[in-house]
């Protein structure tokens, strides 16, 4: 709390600073010396030299909206820091915790930011389809082919046109655990799902619940119900399979889809399993997802499976560490020889605004230049090939960073942000949260293939 | 600092200007020529709320009817596709279902109550005390009151303590705790409770006034007549607040149709307890389903209509009886 105030200081200082370098950079335009103009360099200031593609538009101002608040949001307002102060750029940034549906009211209104970072490849594909989007310059698109992945890139690419490259990614195939309860009992790290299967059996032998989990989440209830249903459709099902199941090339009641949410049933609607340290099992439908892995901590619960960013979660003072309180291992494939599926998320850095500085912002967000920069100013995980994981603190993102730039991952994007919005923002989220709540598996996939909107 | 003093600037100049084109208007009106002055009374006085009006309301509501027939971006024309969609997925016809519910259940239950406390407390002592009880969570914002019952209402597993008070009252009475909020269909009888308990005291307060202003005589010669309490009620009382009552239930009813508030903050609409509008919010603002959306807001128009439709004949023919 104290490094509020303290931090906004710093902004404004950051801003007298931009006004005194516009100041500077209009005396230099007014000047009668020809060459001054001529030479890019001369208008950046010393230890600049990283940013001489982004000079010209000093005393601009680019708008970014996204989802991201609190101490994230501050991690990138320092990491542009620098690029500001050499570009006389300035970024105005806004993040909302109702993103998804302001977007779409900013945009219809005509009074779209110029920069977005869409969490939901679902609803980019939405606003290019409907001509909203800028195309990248050239120099963004390069980046992106240079450090991204194609499976990502392809998230962005709505009928051949690329949108917007990858920023920050997540990876959400991740099984939380205490290192030290797991010595002490003698557990070990499961190599395969049947060896998690084998373990939780073993857990649930002497008495204790293995699994805890929550799915609670205001509006969004449910999206962690359907992130399992997701990694289950990947191990279980395949890639392939679970491309035709996000394209809607097989309907949502597919065997294979049947097949993946039992085997998700088989954890989560298994009395001797869950809900270790709440009750039963309908109390994963109220308990905030938040505190779903909690109970690890206080030795009720062994196995938690949630998304990397569930480290900032964990009670302070909790050691996050290979032979620490806590740490995630990847939830293991069916088969590891066969390849390693990897759910996961991200945002993309979208332009609503065609504008040199526009450009020049989206061109430095998908440098390693960037990515570098943010990482050094706090936690965060991307596939950006250029981020150096030397650099990365926390031992989760470095595991993650590893887990997303090898060669072996098969990295797919989570399903319910690629579905239509009706899908994969409602009766999915909804329908998963009915089927905790005691629901049969044919009803409720039923129920989510019928409110599929018609195409 | 920096972004609050423009934005005050503006105000003021907001504030300058308007003052500015009144006082001109004002003018303009002094000046004009006698013959024909009232017709541009008419204009000057009436014209600005009519633009505004037009702007504000009539406008929009006519684009939201013509996007009703328009499907996802609003860009291709489907006919009725979004009306029908309306009537046959199970998903909001349970909606519609619950809409029902509400709107039977509130303007009834609450004008009952409401009418109920203001005989019981007429004329008693205390009666400021009392009416001021049940007025109170007039005062909370629907939101505020939304949240103090999510509380009341959370169950823990039997295991754990409740920090709910409706089910540590029936841990307490020797029961199992109960979802109310996750277990339909009560869930949305639940949630009911919380409009009734605002509106009880919006009835309470209007009616109790129309209960004092029956005319004495009437009472007094009912008396003499000999009536017990419940002829009283039913044949002065009754008929005498009878407008009251008509003006209660009403606004009441359209209240409930906009009951948006209590089912985003308590459930956010999941386990079956949505209603069309927050079925409306989540179609055209989440999913982009800006047809669908806009066919749930003119059915939500067209539910009010015949509400306000009798009111305004009932008022008119109270108007013609004076």
């Amino acid at each position: 709390m104290t490094a509020r105030p303290l931090h906004r200081r710093r902004r404004a200082a950051a801003g007298l600073v931009g006004l005194a370098l516009a100041a500077t950079a209009c005396g230099t335009g007014g000047s009668s010396s020809p060459q001054a103009g001529g030479d890019p360099d001369a208008s950046l200031p010393p230890g600049c030299e990283d940013y001489a593609d982004y000079t010209g538009s000093s005393g601009t101002t680019v708008s970014v909206y996204t989802s991201i608040r609190d101490a994230e949001a501050d991690a990138y307002v320092e990491s542009w820091k620098e690029f500001e102060e050499c570009t006389g750029i300035t970024i105005a940034y806004e993040g909302s915790g109702e993103f998804e549906a302001q977007l779409n009211v900013k945009v219809q209104g005509n009074n779209a930011p110029d920069i977005a970072f869409i969490p939901q490849p679902g609803l980019l594909q939405r606003f290019a389809a409907a001509g909203k989007l800028v195309e990248p310059s050239e120099e963004t698109v390069a980046n992106a082919e240079e450090y991204y992945s194609e499976a990502l890139r392809e998230y962005a690419t709505v009928d051949g046109t690329f949108y917007g490259a990858p920023n920050s990614s997540n990876v959400k195939s991740f099984v939380w655990y205490s290192p030290k309860a797991f010595a002490e009992a003698g557990y070990e790290v499961p190599e395969t799902f049947d060896d998690l299967i084998a373990l939780s059996d073993e857990i649930a032998a002497t008495g204790k619940k293995p699994w805890c989990a929550g799915i609670e989440s205001g509006d969004a209830t449910g999206w962690t119900a359907t992130d399992w249903v997701e990694d289950l459709m990947l191990r279980d099902a395949g890639v392939d399979t679970y491309d035709q199941w996000t394209n809607h090339e097989i309907p949502f009641d597919d065997p294979a889809v049947v097949s993946a949410v039992d085997k998700v049933g088989s954890i989560l609607k298994n009395p001797e399993y869950v809900n270790g340290g709440y009750g039963d099992v309908a109390s994963i439908a109220t308990t905030p997802f938040g505190d779903g892995g909690l109970p690890i901590t206080e030795g009720e619960c062994f196995l938690h499976r949630q998304a990397s960013f569930y480290s900032s979660f964990w009670p302070e003072g909790t050691e996050i560490a290979e032979d620490g309180d806590v740490y995630a291992f990847y939830f293991p494939a069916t088969d590891p020889d066969a390849g390693k599926p990897v759910l996961g998320g991200g945002e993309f850095v979208v332009a609503f605004a065609d504008r040199p500085e526009v450009q020049h912002v989206q061109t430095y967000l998908s440098s390693p230049e960037f990515v570098n920069a943010r990482v050094a100013a706090g936690p965060f995980t991307s596939a950006h090939t250029g981020l150096d994981a030397e650099n990365i603190s926390d031992p989760i993102g470095k595991l993650s960073v590893e887990i997303l730039q090898s060669e072996e991952s098969e990295f797919r994007f989570d399903a319910s942000d690629l579905m239509p919005a009706a899908v994969g923002a409602g009766s999915f989220w909804k329908g998963m949260t009915e089927w905790i709540n005691g629901k049969s598996t044919e009803e409720v996939l039923g129920n989510i293939e019928d409110s599929y909107p018609a195409s | 600092m920096n972004e609050t003093q423009p934005k005050l600037l503006m105000l003021m100049y907001g504030v300058i200007a308007f003052f500015a084109v009144v006082g001109v208007l004002l003018l303009v009106v002094d000046r004009a020529p006698k013959r024909g002055r009232e017709k541009v009374q008419l204009v000057a006085f009436l014209g600005p709320a009519v633009v505004l009006l037009l702007i504000g309301l009539l406008i929009p509501a006519i684009r939201t009817f013509v996007l009703s027939f328009k499907g996802p971006g609003s860009v291709d024309w489907v006919g009725f596709a979004n009306y029908s969609w309306m009537f046959s997925s199970s998903e909001s016809r349970r909606i519609l279902l619950n809409t029902a519910a509400w709107v039977l259940i509130v303007p009834t239950l609450a004008t009952a109550i409401g009418m109920l406390y203001a005989i019981v407390i007429d004329k008693a002592r205390g009666e400021a005390f009392a009416k001021a009880l049940v007025f109170m969570p007039m005062a909370i914002s629907l939101v505020g009151a939304s949240i103090i019952w999510r509380f009341v209402y959370t169950a823990r597993p039997a295991e754990q303590e409740q920090i709910g008070l409706a089910n540590q009252l029936l841990v307490m009475l020797g029961g199992s705790p109960y979802r109310f909020l996750q277990d339909p269909p009560w869930n949305t009888f639940f949630l009911i409770v919380i409009l009734i308990w605002i509106q009880a005291g919006f009835a309470m307060v209007i009616l109790s006034a129309a209960i004092k202003a029956v005319s004495a005589d009437v009472i007094e010669a009912a008396r003499l007549d000999g009536v017990n309490a419940w002829q009283m009620f039913r044949n002065v009382t009754l008929p005498s607040i009878r407008p009251a009552v008509v003006v209660v239930m009403v606004t009441i009813s359209i209240a409930t149709l906009k009951a948006f508030d209590i089912v985003r903050t308590t459930t956010g609409g999941q386990f079956d307890t949505g209603v069309v509008a927050t079925a409306l919010y989540d179609q055209a603002f989440r999913f982009g389903e800006e047809g669908k959306g806009s066919a749930l807001a003119v059915l939500l128009f067209v539910l009010v209509l015949p509400i306000v439709v009798y009111q305004v004949s009932v008022l008119r023919s109270q108007r013609e009886i004076r």
